[in-house]
């Protein structure tokens, strides 16, 4: 599986990514610089969390706005895998590569810490290792990820198996609607998600249960 | 030129004696401006005149030691061409005056010391401390100063490993905001401060200058009185996504060989960058301030 790890002059995840993505496929991702109009031949596309541009004015808008969107608009359209994680999955909602928006969390405060989650939908090229109902903990830290769309939009996601991740019942961080972690494109190729997958690939790190979603991409796009 | 007043002088953090002395040194009364170099170069922020006595007391010599105090921040070899560098520093009166900026820009400056000597910084860790949870100022400075800390380094993408709070009537009037940053480096890709030879260009970065922060290294070094809360604009207002693109810069000209280097200017400014570089005197082009 080749990949490519999108660089804003503010994201500060792209290295976690790019060392996950070495050490699960064995290859170390193209790093892609936000201006460039161009992404080379790939299988997959992370935006990675953080900041993007500063994210003063709404998060991911500027972003949403730059070169390397378009490219990355057009490796969608053509079916091509999407992974945005934290800023990455802001970055999306923007774009309108995913519905919804994230929104300022519900208790207003920045949250830092492992969050449990549930497997909702194994059927996407992302999650196809798990278990449904799986039981994982990944780390959050964000100030505005409460997922929010209307209840029409909610009721699809859920109806056409797109919500792939939730937070534990007790255990959502930011007040998102109906406990959404992380849903897919309609084409299934594009996931977003809040928590962070690319934190745990180590042990080291203080957990694995990121690994199975880079090893079901790894199985479906090599 | 403006005439030099015993009120103005005062109004600069200085005293009767540092006046004097000035004057000795100058052979003249300094000019309105010269006052508020002295002011800033003088405060206890930039010269420590005051702790200087006590941190000299303080072990900084070992064969481990890379670089001891009169730099940017310390470095320790920590074994296999791998260096530790790290900074602590303390941002009390800018943070009990407007606790979010106050701490966050504490947590950026003490970044920047440890990147623009040549470490990707990696962890930070604070110690606080703040006066009794029942005084009315209370939860505003802990909710402040809590956000302002992380929100900074979340941003800069570092994290927030550890850290130590406790909470006494002393520091009611009085809190205490140290914070700590901790950088990775090669022990041969170190860079120090100290700039050398003549006809060297110098370049000035930072976030846009605006009315925030003016003789906040003066400020720092006061005593609080009861008119401290007018003082909230002496408090820069942090700007960390133009610091992240800073810590990026300086690493990735660290990846070529350099001879000369500036250090990080903090609250001192513009004047610290030109009268600290052994006097060797400088031609300044300097953009128009926005």
């Amino acid at each position: 599986m080749k990949s490519a790890v999108v660089v804003f002059p503010a994201s500060n995840c792209d290295r976690d990514a790019a060392v996950a993505l070495e050490q699960m496929t064995g290859k170390a991702p193209h790093m892609v610089w936000h201006q460039d109009a161009d992404l080379p031949e790939v299988d997959l596309v992370v935006l990675p969390g953080r900041f993007s541009y500063g994210d003063y004015l709404r998060c991911g808008a500027m972003a949403s706005q730059s070169a390397v969107m378009r490219a990355v608009k057009a490796h969608a359209e053509k079916g091509g895998a999407v992974l945005g994680i934290c800023n990455g999955f802001q970055v999306l909602t923007e774009t309108h590569l995913l519905p919804g928006a994230l929104v300022r969390n519900a208790g207003l405060k920045f949250v830092c810490r492992p969050v449990g989650l549930e497997v909702d939908e194994t059927q996407s090229v992302f999650t196809r290792k798990y278990e449904k109902g799986q039981r994982l903990s990944f780390p959050v830290a964000h100030g505005e990820g409460n997922y929010y769309a209307d209840a029409e939009t909610l009721d699809r996601l859920e109806g056409e198996g797109r919500v792939v991740f939730r937070y534990a019942e007790g255990d959502n961080p930011n007040g998102s609607a109906r406990n959404i972690a992380g849903i897919l494109s309609e084409k299934r190729n594009v996931l977003g998600l809040m928590p962070h997958p690319e934190r745990v690939v180590d042990p080291l790190l203080g957990g694995t249960d990121g690994k199975a979603l880079f090893e079901s991409l790894i199985e479906t796009l090599s | 030129m403006t005439q030099i007043t015993d009120e103005m002088v005062r109004e600069h953090g200085l005293t009767e004696d540092e006046h004097a002395h000035i004057k000795r040194l100058l052979n003249r009364e300094p000019s309105f401006v010269e006052l508020g170099i002295f002011s800033v170069m003088w405060s206890e922020h930039c010269s420590y005149k005051s702790t200087r006595v006590h941190l000299a007391k303080l072990p900084t010599k070992a064969s481990w030691v890379l670089q001891g105090p009169g730099e940017n921040a310390g470095v320790i070899d920590i074994g296999d061409g791998d260096a530790c560098i790290f900074k602590m520093e303390s941002h009390n009166h800018p943070s009990f005056i407007e606790p979010y900026q106050g701490a966050a820009t504490g947590v950026g400056g003490i970044m920047r010391d440890v990147f623009t000597m040549g470490a990707r910084p990696i962890a930070m860790m604070n110690a606080l401390r703040f006066g009794e949870p029942s005084h009315p100022k209370t939860r505003h400075l802990v909710s402040g100063v809590v956000s302002g800390i992380g929100g900074y380094g979340n941003c800069m993408g570092v994290p927030t490993v550890g850290g130590e709070v406790n909470f006494h009537k002393s520091y009611n009037g009085n809190i205490l905001v140290n914070a700590m940053c901790v950088g990775l480096a090669r022990t041969d890709k170190i860079f120090l401060s100290a700039a050398k030879g003549a006809g060297n260009p110098v370049v000035y970065i930072g976030s846009k200058t605006g009315r925030d922060g003016i003789h906040g290294a003066t400020m720092a070094s006061a005593e609080f009185d009861d008119a401290s809360e007018e003082k909230r604009p002496t408090v820069q207002v942090g700007d960390p996504f133009t610091e992240k693109l800073l810590l990026e810069a300086c690493l990735e000209l660290d990846g070529d060989r350099r001879d000369h280097r500036d250090p990080g200017h903090g609250r001192g400014g513009a004047h610290i960058l030109v009268g600290g570089d052994g006097g060797q005197g400088r031609q300044r082009h300097r953009a128009r301030p926005r």
